[in-house]
C-alpha cells in the first residue's frame, strides 16, 4: 500500500520538474492566465532580453480590471486605454490567445477560466492576481503571483516553489436557508483571522463543502487569500465533472472519459494527513456583514458593532478604533440600523450566473430604496448573455438596479466605478480594505442575497426575515 | 538586481498591523506600463489629502524620516493583492529593508525578487525598534550574510530566511537566467507531461 496522499501532494508530485533537498522545487505550470494590469512590465522584460513566451497555448489573456462597464466602445481614461492597448499589442507579438474588449468571452479572468473549461482538476494555474485561488474549486492548484513571476512563467512555463504545508478546513453540517457560501467563508475568516492560512494551501472538506455547487466552491476558494493562504482547493467529485462537460476547452468523447477517471483519482485519499486542521459548523453560520476594514472584522447580521474595550490586547484595540473611525461607525450599534448609499453585485467572488440568480430571487417585485445607487456587473460576457436569456436583466432594471457590462468594476474601482468618499457600499466583492472602492469609501462585504435585500431596504437586513 | 549583502540605514517606524497593498500603493496608480516611478505614490492616501497636499500628521512626511531606507512595520505586512507595484513603490521610494513580525506570502516573494530584503523579527523586537525610531533618528544595520540586525547601542537580533531567496539577494541574480539553465529538464518534462 502506498501512503495515502492529499490532492495537494498529488498535484505537487505530478508537476515537479526538478527538486533538490533544501531548495524550492521547479514546478511546471499548466495554465497561465494574464490580464492587463500585472502583465505589461513582464512582457517588457521579455522584450528587453529577447525572450519568447515558452508555451503560448498554455497562456490565456483577457481584460478585466480597467474595462469600463458602461459604453464599452469609449474608453475615456487614456491610461486605462494604454494598458489595454499594451496587452493587445503584447498578445499579438507573443502569440498569446486573448479575449479582449468586444470578444464574446471577455470577462473577469477568474470567471472565464472555469467557464471556458480552461480550469481543470489537477492543473497548476497561476495568474498575476491574488484571487487566482478561485480556480482551486475544481481541484486545481491555483495561486497568485507577482509580475516578476509572470515574466518567469512566460519565459520558462515554470516557477520555483517551496512545497506548501497543507491545511484541512473541515466544514460539516448544512447551511441554513438564506445562508450562502459567501457567509460561510466570511464566518470562517471571522473565526480564525486574516492570516490563519499563511504558508498553507487549504483543502476545504466536509459535508457542507460537498453539498456546495461549483459556484459556491469558487466563492469559498476565491477568499482563501483573505485568510492568508495563497491557494485553496476542493477535491473533484461528480459535481466538478458535471460542470466541466462540454466546455470549450475540456476534452470530449473518449478523452473526456479518460480525463474524468484521472480527475476523480486526484481526490484526497482516505486517511491522508494534513499539517493542520480547523473546523467550522455550517449549521451555525448566519448571514454575515463585515463592519471593519479587513474581512475578519465581520458580524452575523443580527450582531452589533464591537466596542474597542472588547479587544484582547492593545494592538487589537487600536485596530478596532482605527476601523470604526474609518468606517464612521459607533460601537454597539446593530448592523441592521446602518444605512447604505451603494450596492455592488459583482466581482470574481460573486458574479457568476448562480450568484445573479440568487440576488435576483430576493427582489420579488420590490424596488431599490430611493437613496441607494445599485449596480449589477456580470462576471463575463457569457454570464451576461445567459442572464439576459433568463430575463434577469429585466428583473434588475425594473427594480431600479443598473445592469452593466462585465469587468472587475467597483471591486477595486480602477475603471471609474467608484464609491464616493465617506459613502457606504454593500458589496459582494472580497476586500473591504481602506480605499478599496474609492478614497475613503466604506465597504461592507455581503452575499448577493444580502446585497439585494440591503438595496431594497436601504440598510442591512436579515435576508431570511426579509423574505416574509 | 543589485546584490544586497549588508545595509545600514535610517529606520522609519510604521506601527500598524495588516498594512495592505491597497494602502502601500492605491490602485489609481497601477495603470503605468513601466516599472519605474512608483515611489511618489507610496502610501499615497496616508501621505496626501484629497487635494494632494501632504498630510502633516502622517509620520512619513516628517523631516526626520527623510531618506529612511529601513521600514519597520506590524504583523501581516503586505497582505492583499499580488501586485508587485507595492514592492516597486517601496523600492523606488528608497526602502531596501522591511522588518515585521510576519509578512503576507506573495508580498514576501515579490520583495525578494525586487531587491528588497524582508526580515522577520519577533514582535517584541520590532516593537523595540519602532519605539527607538519614534523617539529619535535611529539607524540600524542589517547583515544578510550573518542574518543579523543590530544598532550601535546594544540592540542585536538574528533572523531566519530560506537559503534560496537569500542567495538570490546576496548575488543579485536574475531568476529567469538561472532557470533557463534547466531548459533541457523542462523540455524533457514537457514531453512526458499530460495536460488535458
Ligand atoms: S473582481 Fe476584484 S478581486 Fe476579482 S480579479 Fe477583479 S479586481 Fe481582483
Amino acid at each position: 500500500m502506498t501512503k495515502p496522499k492529499t490532492i495537494i501532494e498529488k498535484i505537487w508530485d505530478k508537476n515537479v520538474v526538478f527538486e533538490e533537498a533544501g531548495k524550492p522545487a521547479l514546478l511546471y505550470i499548466d495554465l497561465h492566465l494574464v490580464h492587463e494590469v500585472t502583465s505589461p512590465q513582464a512582457f517588457e522584460g521579455l522584450r528587453l532580453k529577447g525572450r519568447k513566451v515558452r508555451q503560448p497555448k498554455r497562456t490565456f489573456a483577457t481584460m478585466d480590471h480597467n474595462v469600463p462597464t458602461t459604453h464599452t466602445n469609449v474608453i475615456k481614461d487614456e491610461i486605462s486605454k494604454l494598458q489595454m492597448d499594451t496587452l493587445k499589442h503584447n498578445c499579438d507579438e507573443f502569440g498569446v490567445p486573448l479575449a479582449g474588449m468586444g470578444h464574446k468571452h471577455q470577462g473577469i479572468v477568474h470567471v472565464i477560466g472555469p467557464e471556458l473549461g480552461l480550469t481543470q482538476p489537477g492543473k497548476t494555474i497561476v495568474c498575476g492576481d491574488s484571487h487566482t485561488s478561485t480556480h482551486g474549486a475544481f481541484g486545481a492548484l491555483a495561486f497568485g503571483i507577482g509580475t516578476s513571476e509572470v515574466e518567469h512563467v512566460l519565459a520558462t512555463q515554470t516557477i520555483w516553489q517551496a512545497k506548501p504545508k497543507t491545511l484541512n478546513v473541515k466544514i460539516d453540517g448544512n447551511l441554513g436557508l438564506g445562508v450562502t457560501a459567501k457567509d460561510l467563508v466570511l464566518a470562517l475568516i471571522a473565526k480564525y483571522g486574516v492570516n490563519f492560512g499563511t504558508g498553507y494551501v487549504i483543502e476545504y472538506t466536509g459535508e457542507a463543502v460537498r453539498n456546495l455547487s461549483m459556484e459556491g466552491r469558487m466563492t469559498i476558494c476565491n477568499m482563501s487569500i483573505e485568510a492568508g493562504a495563497r491557494a485553496g482547493l476542493v477535491s473533484p467529485d461528480q459535481t466538478t465533472i458535471d460542470f466541466l462537460v462540454g466546455r470549450e476547452h475540456t476534452p470530449d468523447g473518449e478523452l473526456f472519459e479518460q480525463a474524468k477517471t484521472d480527475w476523480l483519482a486526484l481526490a484526497t485519499d482516505d486517511g491522508a494527513s494534513y499539517d493542520r486542521t480547523v473546523t467550522l459548523d455550517a449549521s451555525e453560520v448566519e448571514p454575515q456583514v463585515t463592519w471593519g476594514t479587513n474581512p475578519s472584522q465581520c458580524l452575523s447580521v443580527n450582531g452589533v458593532i464591537p466596542h474597542p474595550d472588547q479587544a484582547q490586547d492593545d494592538n487589537q484595540r487600536n485596530e478596532i478604533k482605527h476601523a470604526l473611525e474609518y468606517m464612521g461607525l459607533e460601537p454597539n450599534t446593530p448592523i441592521t440600523s446602518v444605512p447604505i448609499e451603494h450596492v455592488f453585485i459583482g466581482s470574481c467572488t460573486n458574479s457568476r450566473l448562480q450568484d445573479l440568480e440568487q440576488a435576483a430571487s430576493v427582489i420579488k417585485g420590490r424596488k431599490v430604496n430611493k437613496g441607494v445607487h445599485a449596480i449589477v456587473v456580470p462576471g463575463s460576457q457569457t454570464v451576461k448573455q445567459k442572464a439576459e436569456e433568463k430575463g434577469l436583466d429585466k428583473l434588475f432594471i425594473e427594480a431600479g438596479f443598473e445592469w452593466r457590462e462585465p469587468g472587475c468594476s467597483m471591486c477595486l474601482a480602477m475603471n471609474g466605478d467608484i464609491v464616493p468618499a465617506g459613502e457606504r457600499c454593500a458589496s459582494t466583492s472580497n476586500r473591504n480594505f481602506e480605499g478599496r472602492q474609492g478614497t475613503d469609501a466604506r465597504t461592507h462585504l455581503v452575499s448577493p442575497e444580502m446585497a439585494t435585500a440591503a438595496a431594497i431596504a436601504g440598510h442591512f437586513v436579515d435576508v431570511r426575515t426579509f423574505e416574509l | 538586481m543589485d546584490a544586497l549583502k549588508q545595509h545600514k540605514g535610517l529606520v522609519y517606524p510604521l506601527n500598524r498591523a495588516n498594512v495592505d497593498t491597497d494602502q502601500i500603493i492605491p490602485k489609481q496608480f497601477l495603470k503605468r506600463i513601466s516599472r519605474q516611478g512608483f515611489g511618489q505614490y507610496l502610501f499615497y492616501n496616508w501621505r496626501y489629502d484629497d487635494k494632494d497636499r501632504p498630510r502633516p500628521d502622517f509620520s512619513l512626511n516628517h523631516p526626520k524620516y527623510q531618506n529612511a531606507s529601513i521600514l519597520v512595520g506590524g504583523e501581516n505586512f503586505g497582505c492583499g493583492s499580488s501586485r508587485e507595484h507595492a514592492p516597486w513603490a517601496l523600492e523606488d521610494f528608497g526602502f531596501k529593508i522591511i522588518i515585521a513580525p510576519s509578512f503576507a506570502d506573495i508580498f514576501f516573494n515579490n520583495c525578494t525578487k525586487n531587491g528588497i530584503l524582508p526580515v522577520v523579527l519577533k514582535e517584541a523586537e520590532t516593537q523595540q525598534l519602532i519605539k527607538n525610531a519614534e523617539a529619535d533618528q535611529y539607524h540600524l544595520t542589517v547583515d544578510l550574510e550573518t542574518k543579523k540586525v543590530y544598532d550601535n547601542v546594544g540592540f542585536e537580533a538574528s533572523f531566519e530566511i530560506a537559503d534560496y531567496p537569500r542567495q538570490m539577494l546576496l548575488n543579485g541574480w536574475d531568476e529567469i537566467s538561472v532557470t533557463l539553465t534547466y531548459d533541457d529538464k523542462i523540455a524533457a518534462f514537457e514531453k512526458e507531461h499530460l495536460v488535458y
